[in-house]
C-alpha cells in the first residue's frame, strides 16, 4: 500500500524558468513515478533528461505544465508563459499551416491582426514560409514538428517544455530541426525542459544533461555541458563530444541495472 | 534558415522510375486499362441483371408473366406516357419532402443528442442504451401504430424516417466526437480553453469525417423510411409506398415498377448528394474523401 503523500504542492509564478523542490509523483494505482527530484532552470539555461523508457521522463513536463499535479514537493514555474512541444507535432488536419500557427493566439484571445503576424512571423523563422496554405495531411513529418514549434513560438514563451519531439523524425530531419532549437536558444535564452532518448541530441542542446533513473525515476547524474555557443553542427564529431557522451551513456547503463 | 526537408520522396520516385518494368502485356498502358477495369466489370453485371429479368419474363407462364413486365414496357408506359409520369413524379415528391424534412430533423436532433453524450459519460450511459433500443425495434411494424395515434398526415411520415435514420448518425457523430487525440486535448487544456471552445475548436472539426459517414447511412435509411413507412401508412397524400401498394393490388405492374426503380434512384440521389456536399466541407483536408465517391 503506497499511500500518496501528502506534502503541499504549490505553484508559484516566477517568470522565466522553473524550480523542482523534492517532487514526487504516486498515480492513484500506486505507481511510484517520480522520487525527489529537485533541480531549477533558470533564463539561459537548456536541461535535457534522458532516462530509460517508463522513468518518468515525460511525468515531469506533466507536471511541470500543470496537466498532472505532482503529489509531493514544491514546483515553481510561470504558466503563462510556457511553451509546450509535444511529442508528436499535435496539429489539427483541418486547419491550415497559418490557422495551426494561430490556433495558441486564439485560444489566449490575440487579437486578429496581431495574431496573424505572429503567425507569419513564426512560420518565416521556422523555414515554412510558402507552405502557410497547406494542410497537415501533405506535409513530411520534418515539416509538421516545424509547424508544431511555429506555434508555440507565436506566444514568445519565455520557458520551453520539450516531450520527445523530434524522436520519431529520420536522423537529417532531426539534426536540421536540432540545429533551429539551437538557433532559437541562441537567440530567445529561454528557459528549456527537454525530454529525450538520444544522448548525442541531449549533449548537443543543452547547457546541462540530467540522467533519470529507472522507476521510480530519481536523478542519478548531473552533467555540465561545457561548450560554446552558438553550436556548430561539427561539434558532433568532435572527440571531446564522443567522450562526453561515451560517459553519459555509462551512467544510462546503471539506470538500467 | 534551412529548407523543410521535402526532397526525400521526390528523390525516391525518381529512382524507381528507373527501374526496368518486369514484361507483361497488360501493364503497358496503365491508366487507361485501370479505367475499363472500373468501367467494364459494373457494366457487364448490369447487362446480365437486364438479361435475367428479361429471361424471367419468357420463363414464367403467361398469367405469372405480367408481374416481371420488360423493361422496355416498364419505360414506355412508367416513364414515357405523361399522365402515368405525372402520377408517379407527385408520388416521388410527397415520398421526398418526407425524407429530405426527416433528415434534417435527424441532423439536429442527433447532433444534439451525440454533444450531449460527448460532454458527460453519464448522460451517454443514460442515453445509448435506448438509442440502440430503438434501432433494434421494428420501426416500420408501429408505422399502423403511429397512424392512429398521432395521425396519417406529412407529420407521421418525418417522425418515420426520423426514428429510422437517427440511431445510425447518432452513433458515428458520437464516435467522432470522442475521437479526437489526447495530446490534442492536452494542448487545449494548457490553454485553459472552456468546454465550448473546445466543442468548437476540437471536437466538432475533429467528428466532421464521422458525422459525414453517418449522414450518409442516415440519408439513405431516410429514404427507406420515408418510402416504406409510407407503404404500411394506407392513408393519406400518397407517396411511393402507397403508389407500389396501389399498382400491384390493381395488376398495374409496369408503373409499380417505375416507381420502385424511383425509390431506388431516390436514395442514390441522396447518397451522392451527401457525398457532395462532404467534399466541399472536408475534401480538402480529409483525403479519404477524395479517395472514395
Amino acid at each position: 500500500m503506497t499511500a500518496p503523500t501528502t506534502s503541499r504542492v504549490q505553484v508559484k509564478t516566477a517568470g522565466q524558468g522553473m524550480t523542482f523542490d523534492h517532487i514526487s509523483m504516486h498515480f492513484p494505482d500506486g505507481t511510484h513515478a517520480v522520487d525527489d527530484v529537485s533541480f531549477s532552470i533558470g533564463p539561459g539555461e537548456f536541461v535535457s533528461v534522458v532516462g530509460p523508457s517508463g522513468c518518468g521522463k515525460s511525468t515531469l513536463l506533466k507536471m511541470a505544465s500543470g496537466l498532472l499535479p505532482a503529489t509531493g514537493g514544491e514546483l515553481t514555474v510561470d504558466r503563462g508563459h510556457l511553451g509546450y512541444v509535444f511529442q508528436d507535432a499535435t496539429l489539427m488536419p483541418w486547419r491550415t499551416v497559418q490557422q495551426n500557427v494561430e490556433l495558441l493566439g486564439e485560444l489566449e484571445g490575440i487579437p486578429k491582426k496581431e495574431r496573424k503576424a505572429a503567425a507569419k512571423q513564426a512560420i518565416e523563422l521556422v523555414g515554412l514560409g510558402g507552405f502557410e496554405d497547406k494542410y497537415p495531411g501533405s506535409l513530411s513529418g520534418g515539416m509538421k514538428m516545424r509547424c508544431s514549434l511555429a506555434r508555440v513560438l507565436t506566444l514568445k514563451p519565455g520557458t520551453f517544455l520539450f516531450d520527445e519531439p523530434f524522436g520519431a523524425l529520420d536522423e537529417i530531419s532531426r539534426e536540421r530541426l536540432n540545429d533551429e532549437v539551437l538557433d532559437l536558444f541562441d537567440k530567445q535564452q529561454f528557459a528549456g525542459l527537454f525530454i529525450t532518448h538520444s544522448i548525442q541530441e541531449a549533449v548537443f542542446l543543452s547547457t546541462r544533461v540530467l540522467v533519470m533513473s529507472a522507476r521510480p525515476g530519481r536523478i542519478i547524474g548531473d552533467y555540465p555541458i561545457p561548450f560554446d555557443y552558438p553550436r556548430n553542427p561539427e561539434l558532433r564529431f568532435s572527440p571531446e563530444f564522443a567522450e562526453l557522451c561515451g560517459r553519459i551513456s555509462e551512467s544510462l547503463r546503471e539506470a538500467h541495472a | 534558415m534551412t529548407p523543410p526537408e521535402e526532397m526525400g520522396p521526390a528523390v525516391i520516385a525518381a529512382s524507381v522510375k528507373n527501374v526496368p518494368q518486369p514484361i507483361s502485356g497488360v501493364a503497358t498502358s496503365g491508366k487507361s486499362s485501370e479505367l475499363v477495369m472500373k468501367i467494364v466489370p459494373p457494366v457487364l453485371v448490369f447487362i446480365l441483371a437486364i438479361l435475367s429479368w428479361i429471361g424471367l419474363h419468357y420463363g414464367l407462364s403467361e398469367e405469372k408473366a405480367i408481374t416481371v413486365p420488360l423493361p422496355w414496357d416498364v419505360i414506355e408506359i412508367g416513364f414515357l406516357d405523361t399522365t402515368n409520369l405525372q402520377f408517379i413524379l407527385d408520388g416521388l415528391w410527397i415520398s421526398a419532402k418526407a425524407a429530405i424534412v426527416g433528415l434534417a430533423v435527424t441532423i439536429v436532433l442527433g447532433l444534439a443528442f451525440a454533444i450531449a453524450m460527448s460532454q458527460a459519460k453519464w448522460v451517454e450511459n443514460a442515453l445509448l442504451p435506448y438509442a440502440v433500443a430503438m434501432q433494434t425495434t421494428p420501426i416500420l411494424a408501429l408505422v399502423p401504430l403511429i397512424g392512429v395515434v398521432i395521425g396519417f398526415d406529412f407529420i407521421s411520415r418525418v417522425i418515420v424516417v426520423v426514428l429510422i435514420s437517427v440511431f445510425p448518425f447518432i452513433n458515428n457523430a458520437l464516435f467522432g466526437l470522442l475521437s479526437a487525440e489526447k495530446s490534442q486535448h492536452d494542448l487545449l487544456t494548457l490553454h485553459d480553453a472552456s468546454r465550448l471552445t473546445r466543442l468548437t475548436k476540437l471536437q466538432l472539426p475533429a467528428a466532421l469525417p464521422a458525422i459525414f459517414t453517418g449522414l450518409r447511412v442516415a440519408a439513405v435509411m431516410a429514404v427507406v423510411g420515408a418510402v416504406v413507412g409510407d407503404f404500411f401508412f394506407t392513408q393519406g397524400d400518397s407517396g411511393l409506398g402507397q403508389l407500389i401498394s396501389l399498382d400491384a393490388s390493381q395488376l398495374q405492374y409496369e408503373r409499380m415498377y417505375a416507381e420502385v426503380i424511383l425509390a431506388m434512384f431516390l436514395g442514390i440521389a441522396a447518397y451522392l448528394a451527401v457525398g457532395f456536399v462532404e467534399r466541399r466541407a472536408i475534401g480538402k483536408w480529409h483525403s479519404a474523401t477524395r479517395a472514395g465517391i
